[in-house]
């Protein structure tokens, strides 16, 4: 049916818009202990974070609330099977979240301490999972007729779920360096763009190892041989990815951003196209596996879900871009002067 | 503990935690943006003093809301997948529509609020203040959509073993939604109210920023007037929907154990459920319950016994808390309508003002008590008549629910310890001193 392949990719979309836009959150959390060498520069690193990430985690919302609403199977099957790895996700999230607003409330360095140990718990964690979580997604994992899973949190901890882990955490840590790089200026910005200079090589190593590995891990490539055009996806994202680097040597960082969220997203689909119609694989029987067409709501909600999104996202990427903009610019000494700075 | 018990008590601990801050975030956010107005129409500068201090407490309050609900977006799923899969083609969509609607509006926003002090005209940001409280109140109406229609399931089918989404309108726009969003809003602007004004009382209480907060405490003294009648008027009117839709409910309410006319309100009664009876009753207001839930005092009341045991909702607790809630509630107008007779006078109302700070903690009990009267009434059913609690649990290990149970417990206690303590902080401290 139509409407389930609209819905299956339009799933893929906020899934995507979700890592292109919070993925760069994740990496400057990640980055923060490492490039933050004084409280000044910790300061700006998440002040270039303010007044975004929270808009940012609003895609996580969407892209849980529509499977929700679209695939409730998925929705049901999924996070009961990731269990512990979503409530480890989520937990990383929360503590993230109250530490931008709780670090700067108190001015005790201990205080601040306990928050950037959450700041880099909360940003790396996500990261590494969600990548776990999808690569063991593309891959299948155990899940009976009844959409039971048999397997545990090590289950996902599988070679090919732990490339995908790194792979994300570097995806995001190269996203992150880059916005740090825009955003801010002097030494930090040096560093944050050497950073993501010598990062480059290794996204580009592991990005290489997990295309070949998910030629014997998954049956992503089934839907590529069978219409080859879809090929063109797979070298849009390496062009991306090239992209990065060679606006990374001219210095255009913004540019280099742009190429780096297009990767993020290439990569995204890269996996979204290969698992159609797929959206839970069984390794146990295919015939278990939870599709686009076994596991969607009625034509009813999808038809009504299509014209809220069809309506929202675009008002939703609307006002997103108008904030971007309005902060757009390098944060400074004088921005963390300002009351309500974090 | 069985995986149902301890899903039920993770979900009762993350939802009841997550509410400690909503309803502030839903009130605070409109009384700010009223503060903010008030200053760009006036010039005055108190005024953006007041939409500053205010402000920083309602930042501190919505990470924490916000941190706490994306949890519960997802807890359906991790713990509630058999629910998830047999009614999310209708709960699904208003879940998924209160974050792509109103979510996606409060978060954006306000981190231009919070932030774009500069960068916007004075005008455009006290309009993005109205329009994060238009967004907290928006998720609020889906949110509570979603839970009417788990306490009267309207608009669907059931068709390959699942419910179906037949009639959205009829979902939307059915009274029990309708009233449910009225009370529930209005118990969060009380909320917010009480805690101006409780805050206010302690400053004026140590004669600190007297024109400040004899001012911060009089607007919220305005709102939360209006929303205390309002919440007991659409209190009374839920009930009356309750007994319709969810007679056990209603019952388990007022611990009325037998079918009867002239059915009466007890202004305490201890049920026993293992005997079908009350223990103790006191001031027993006959016809009273006839006529608040069929407007006539001789109106047959259906009892708990008319119902199978395994129907019936924990009476103790559910009646208990609804008792609280009322007598609250019509604290609430007591306290408010004092305060007319004193507002003019607040300095030296002392007495008052101690009884306005000790009140702060009792509308988030209130709150507390509602959602506990709503959710345990609506036992032994998570859709009522539809499906059991029972059935609605993930085949998930009891080992991985104990362990995030005791890691909600944990860190939502650490969260909310650190929270309370932060907000108390800046509550204290005051205003930033006038510039000149």
């Amino acid at each position: 049916m139509v409407l389930q392949t609209i819905w299956f990719f339009l799933w893929g979309l906020l899934w995507a818009l979700f890592f292109m836009t919070d993925g760069f959150d994740f990496g400057v959390g990640t980055l923060y202990p490492f490039l933050g060498k004084s409280d000044q520069d910790k300061r700006i690193m998440i002040n270039s974070l303010g007044p975004l990430w929270d808009g940012n985690e609003v895609w996580l919302i969407t892209a849980g609330g529509v499977t929700f609403a679209a695939f409730p199977t998925v929705y049901a099957v999924m996070f009961s099977s990731l269990y512990s790895a979503l409530m480890l996700i989520l937990f990383a999230l929360i503590l993230r979240g109250v530490s931008f607003e709780f670090r700067g409330k108190v001015d005790d360095p201990r205080w601040r301490k306990i928050w950037d140990t959450c700041i880099f718990i909360g940003s790396f964690l996500p990261a590494l999972l969600f990548g776990v979580a999808f690569a063991n997604i593309f891959k299948g994992l155990p899940i009976d007729h009844n959409g039971i899973y048999h397997g545990t949190l090590f289950t996902l901890l599988n070679p090919y779920g732990l490339l995908g882990g790194v792979l994300f955490v570097m995806l995001f840590l190269v996203h992150g360096a880059l916005w740090l790089a825009i955003k801010t200026q002097g030494d930090l910005h040096h560093r944050a763009a050497s950073v993501a200079n010598k990062l480059w090589p290794v996204l580009l190593g592991v990005a290489v190892i997990f295309l070949i590995a998910s030629k014997f891990s998954t049956r992503l490539y089934d839907n590529y041989l069978a219409h080859p055009a879809f090929f063109i996806v797979i070298l849009i994202t390496v062009f991306a990815l090239f992209g990065i680097k060679y606006f990374m040597v001219k210095e255009t960082f913004f540019k280099a951003w742009f190429a780096s969220a297009l990767t993020i997203v290439g990569a995204t689909f890269y996996g979204v196209i290969g698992l159609y119609p797929d959206m839970f694989p069984s390794t146990i029987d295919s015939q278990f596996s939870l599709t686009a067409h076994n596991a969607s709501s009625s034509p009813l909600t999808l038809k009504i879900m299509l014209i809220v999104v069809i309506i929202f996202i675009p008002v939703v990427i609307g006002y997103q871009v108008w904030a971007y903009t309005l902060f757009k610019g390098k944060v400074t000494k004088e921005d963390l002067a300002y009351e309500e700075a974090y | 503990m069985d995986v149902v018990l301890l899903s039920r008590l993770q979900f009762a601990a993350a939802t009841m935690f997550h509410f400690l801050f909503v309803p502030f975030t839903l009130g605070l956010s409109i009384l700010v943006a009223y503060m903010e107005t008030r200053y760009v129409k006036t010039g005055d500068e108190t005024y953006l003093r007041m939409t500053k201090f205010w402000g920083k407490l309602f930042l501190i309050n919505f990470a924490l809301g916000v941190v706490t609900g994306i949890t519960l977006e997802f807890q359906f799923g991790t713990n509630w997948s058999r629910y998830s899969a047999y009614v999310g083609d209708v709960f699904g969509s208003l879940l998924a529509i209160e974050a792509t609607v109103a979510f996606s509006l409060e978060s954006i926003l306000l981190g231009v609020w919070i932030f774009g002090w500069k960068k916007l005209s004075k005008k455009a940001h006290a309009g993005v203040m109205w329009l994060v409280a238009f967004g907290s109140t928006l998720s609020a109406v889906w949110i509570l959509i979603a839970n009417a229609w788990m306490q009267s399931p309207v608009g669907f089918a059931i068709r390959d073993g699942r419910a179906e989404l037949v009639d959205f309108a009829a979902i939307l726009f059915q009274n029990h939604a309708i009233f449910k969003f009225l009370h529930t809003v209005s118990a969060a602007y009380v909320l917010s109210a009480f805690f101006v004004m409780g805050v206010s009382a302690y400053h004026l209480l140590k004669k600190q920023n007297v024109d400040f907060f004899a001012r911060s405490f009089k607007i919220a003294l305005g709102f939360g007037t209006i929303f205390s009648f309002i919440v007991v008027i659409t209190g009374d009117i839920n009930g009356v929907i309750v007994a319709e839709k969810q007679p056990t409910k209603l019952a388990a309410m007022e611990s009325l154990w037998d079918t009867t006319t002239r059915a009466p309100v007890y202004l305490f009664a201890l049920p026993d459920e293992d005997n079908e009876k009350n223990k103790i009753e006191i001031g027993a207001l006959p016809g009273m319950l006839s006529f608040l839930v069929h407007h006539d005092i001789n109106a047959e009341v259906r009892g708990l016994k008319e119902f199978p045991k395994d129907e019936r909702p924990p009476v103790l607790i559910t009646s208990f808390a609804f008792k609280g809630m009322v007598g609250l509630g019509f604290y609430f107008i007591f306290a408010t309508v004092l305060g007319w007779w004193k507002r003019n006078r607040l300095v030296d109302s002392s007495k008052y003002l101690k009884l306005m700070l000790l009140s702060i903690p009792l509308p988030y009990v209130a709150c507390e008590l509602g959602w506990i009267v709503s959710e345990v009434g609506r036992q032994p059913w998570i859709v009522y008549g539809l499906m059991k609690t029972s059935d609605a649990v993930s085949p998930v290990a009891t080992s991985q629910v104990l362990t995030t149970l005791i890691a909600f417990i944990m860190v939502y206690g650490l969260l909310g310890v650190t929270g309370f303590y932060l907000i108390a902080k800046n509550a204290k401290k005051g205003p930033e001193p006038a510039v000149n």
